[in-house]
């Protein structure tokens, strides 16, 4: 193994990432605008009422952010496979692992943060008792990143492909059933007010486990992908 | 020993293999799915709870069994194929996941058949239930990305990948959707563990779970079969089976 050092490497794939993402501000805000959005729908299709919008809200919230991460994920890759990036970011002699986990890094980066930096402000609008924003904020912050890996592996399965988009929700969703249990549950635990804490460690651990693993399964899906284009 | 798995890779000696498997297999699984049968909807005894509608465990609680097994089956043939890039291995997988998903199928139906009676509802959002429902989309997930490729060989690495990542996930929505399940709904349903259960109503359903196994077994070899010749329709010896087969009817 040779070539530039390793997080120099992370980091100048990090960089263009974001750059070029900077370069359309309107499309880092569409994950928000849908996340509102769908927000929006679920008072008027239960009814206002405060109080069953308060008992609903840990789920609504989780899984208008699940979906809201899914649907970003579904083009993550699609410009670089088109245009050849990936091509020439396989024949790189820098571990796949790391270019990987930078496009993860950086998916996250602009919408689960931003999601989970939102989050509260929807909250209130769903009636979510104040002492649960917390767990909201860190639940989110840990289970976004979960979801950005897990759906990366559907991306990278799917980009070569003219029909990717209900494809990878089919693919994807089943493996989001875990982070949703656990994200919505820390949230509804601290609404009830305990504590969050057994959740929020179970989610650190699915963390932990889909960083040591998801980037070799994202990795490999790109080989397959780029080899079959 | 290695011989014996590089001929595993060959197609004509698979399809071979697999017809004379066959030949002594279906019958015997026919044989032990009628006597199953009889034994368990005619001459096991029925429940004091639940009457004759506990019957349904006869074919509920094998294709559940069955539908798991199953995908640790597609999944070990994804890893092969993955690994050892074996053509074979491609196609045991492809035919895992129809039967696999028909398996799971029909033990949510069967299921919500046996819930009408017991728990008074077709559906319940038991951690079961639950689970097998996600298992019924891993399997529909690998069989649509599987049609969604046009290039055969990146179809079936795609679908050992999923695969695989299925896998590892498995265990892990399982013990979640358990939490879930312990955490949501009140303990009011109980009903008659398998371990709890009168030998003379296990006997009969042990010999089901063998019966579907064995089933399992013979429909994955025909469908391997059929997928065989479909992959291999330009080549010779299936060219030659095929003239021959046409021969014999003629004669």
């Amino acid at each position: 193994m040779s070539g530039a050092p390793l997080l120099p490497f992370l980091s100048a794939c990090l960089r263009r990432q974001l750059l070029l993402a900077f370069r359309r501000p309107l499309e880092i805000a569409n994950p928000l605008l849908f996340f509102l959005l769908v927000v929006m729908l679920f008072p008027l299709g239960i009814g206002p009422d405060p109080r069953q919008l308060a008992e609903f809200a840990p789920g609504i919230l989780w899984i208008v952010a699940l979906l809201a991460t899914l649907l970003a994920a579904e083009s993550l890759f699609r410009v670089d496979f088109e245009d050849g990036t990936l091509e020439q970011l396989l024949l790189t002699p820098q571990p796949l692992y790391l270019s990987c986990l930078s496009y993860v890094l950086a998916h996250w980066l602009l919408t689960g943060l931003p999601l989970t930096l939102v989050a509260p402000l929807f909250a209130v609008m769903l009636q979510l008792p104040p002492p649960a924003l917390p767990a909201l904020m860190l639940s989110l912050l840990l289970g976004t990143a979960v979801l950005s890996l897990v759906g990366s592996i559907g991306a990278a399965l799917t980009v070569g492909l003219k029909r990717g988009g209900l494809l990878i929700s089919l693919l994807i969703i089943p493996f989001y059933v875990p982070v949703l249990i656990f994200g919505s549950g820390a949230v509804q635990f601290a609404a009830l007010g305990n504590s969050a804490q057994p959740q929020l460690l179970v989610l650190g651990g699915m963390l932990s486990l889909a960083i040591a693993l998801a980037p070799f399964a994202i990795a490999a899906g790109l080989r397959i992908s780029v080899d079959a284009g | 020993m290695w011989s014996f798995f590089h001929k595993l890779g060959s197609p004509p000696w698979l399809y071979a293999i697999s017809g004379k498997i066959l030949q002594w297999l279906l019958p015997v699984t026919l044989l032990l799915l009628a006597v199953g049968a009889v034994w368990g909807l005619l001459y096991a005894p029925a429940d004091f709870r639940q009457g004759n509608s506990y019957r349904i465990i006869f074919v509920h609680v094998p294709a559940s069994v069955v539908a798991l097994a199953g995908y640790y089956v597609m999944a070990t043939a994804g890893a092969i194929s993955l690994i050892w890039k074996m053509k074979m291995a491609d196609v045991a997988m492809r035919s895992c996941a129809p039967i696999g998903a028909a398996l799971t199928f029909l033990a949510l139906l069967s299921g919500a058949v046996w819930g009408k009676p017991t728990w008074g509802t077709w559906w319940i959002w038991d951690a079961r239930v639950t689970s097998m429902l996600v298992l019924f989309f891993l399997y529909v997930g690998v069989i649509s990305l599987y049609e969604a490729f046009d290039n055969e060989v990146a179809a079936a690495r795609a679908c050992a990948v999923l695969s695989l990542v299925g896998t590892v996930n498995i265990p892990i929505i399982y013990k979640s959707v358990d939490w879930w399940y312990s955490l949501h709904q009140p303990a009011s349903i109980k009903f008659t563990e398998e371990s709890s259960m009168h030998s003379d109503m296990l006997a009969p359903l042990l010999l089901m779970i063998v019966a579907f196994y064995c089933l399992f077994i013979c429909s994955l070899l025909l469908y391997m079969r059929g997928e065989i010749l479909r992959r291999e329709g330009t080549t010779h010896w299936v060219r030659k089976l095929l003239l021959d087969a046409g021969d014999a009817h003629a004669v």
